[in-house]
């Protein structure tokens, strides 16, 4: 039952998605951008250097939740063998390198000002730089193992070498001294961001989920279209 | 319900997955003087002996313990239990004041004394805009 999938079915409605996904990114994204950058207030220490946080905290969420779904997708589709899984996190992996790499690069230009200095070796910095890594030796071994069986093993496994680095990168601003500071929100306590710069915040998250909604379902339509042109009518 | 291999690959995952990450916790675990950036004066404090490589301590800017001499800075790290006197002479971070985070990197005198050659400003979660602050502190 869950081993078919007709890519036909699934292209009628993935194909006519990303306009109207885009249109909302654009909306999200105009008014997130707003009010990062025009309505909310400076911050009483750092004044306008906090603003980079609107970029470096959503980017940062939504790399490590794109690692945890496609961990989850091909730990799954491992087990029980569903190809489309696999097809799901390959597309999906490509826009959480981009914002895991956009984390870093705005993490950099928020440390210069605040902490003074580009880079630290720090347990958060680093184990994030790490993930770094994981999404690209995820899709290199896509490169490598193009039409092989052997990449939805491969990938698998990559993935549950990754998946351990997720807590550690979550909890390493606890476990350890750090010069990153620790989270601001917690499902658990309350969080120590002011509720106007909260407002942005979640405006940019959704915005950033919605491009890479928007990029995933661009790079998931070519999947559907390659399976098509060899001619399978379902996996 | 499942198939034998099913069950097999689930297993096998399991296993991969408790496999690497007791061996990662005690891979951390033992390397935990390196992972973390920074020690406290406290930590300072209970060293068996002097160490001459460079290492990082961190801590609170004690209040009112900033001194500007020439070229020269002086301040007092705390964490509140006990305190390391810092000399610093270089540019300084924009967050670096009193009562908020620091880490100094350089090398020790003594137990009571550190030479700095880098001083990196450490902030708090705390994010609110100035007037909030203001009202805070009235209260």
């Amino acid at each position: 039952m869950f081993k078919y999938f007709e890519p036909n079915k699934i292209f009628s409605i993935t194909s006519r998605a990303p306009k109207y996904v885009l249109l909302f990114f654009v909306i999200t994204l105009s008014i997130g951008l707003t009010e990062a950058l025009i309505l909310s207030p400076e911050d009483y220490l750092q004044s306008h250097s906090v603003r980079i946080m609107y970029v470096h905290v959503p980017a940062a969420w939504i790399s490590l939740g794109i690692f945890s779904t496609i961990t989850l997708l091909s730990l799954i589709g491992y087990i029980f063998k569903i190809k489309n899984f696999f097809l799901i996190s390959k597309s999906l992996a490509p826009s959480g390198l981009v914002f895991n790499i956009v984390a870093l690069v705005t993490g950099s230009i928020w440390g210069k000002p605040t902490w003074g200095t580009w880079w630290v070796w720090d347990a958060r910095v680093t184990s994030m730089l790490i993930l770094c890594l994981f999404y690209a030796m995820y899709l290199i071994s896509w490169r490598i193992y193009q039409n092989n069986e052997k990449v939805y093993r491969v990938t698998a496994i990559i993935t549950i070498l990754g998946i351990i680095n997720v807590p550690i990168i979550k909890y390493s601003v606890d476990w350890w001294n750090t010069l990153h500071q620790p989270a601001s929100i917690n499902i658990l306590s309350e969080t120590s961001i002011h509720v106007s710069m909260i407002i942005p915040l979640i405006y940019m998250t959704a915005a950033f989920a919605l491009f890479s909604l928007l990029i995933f379902l661009m790079k998931y339509n070519t999947e559907l279209i390659k399976i098509k042109n060899k001619g399978l009518d379902r996996l | 319900m499942y198939g034998k291999k099913v069950k097999l690959r689930f297993f096998f995952i399991l296993l991969v997955f408790l496999t690497l990450s007791l061996s990662i916790f005690f891979i951390l675990k033992s390397l935990e003087k390196n992972v973390v950036y920074f020690q406290s004066p406290s930590e300072i404090k209970i060293l068996p002996e002097i160490e001459k490589k460079k290492i990082r301590v961190g801590g609170m800017v004690k209040k009112s313990s900033i001194f500007v001499k020439e070229q020269k800075v002086k301040f007092i790290i705390t964490d509140f239990k006990n305190e390391i006197n810092v000399t610093y002479s270089g540019v300084i971070p924009n967050l670096f004041s009193e009562g908020k985070g620091v880490v100094a990197e350089g090398f020790l005198k003594d137990k009571d004394f550190f030479e700095a050659t880098k001083i990196l400003a450490k902030h708090d979660e705390n994010y609110m805009p100035p007037e909030v602050k203001k009202a805070l502190e009235e209260k």
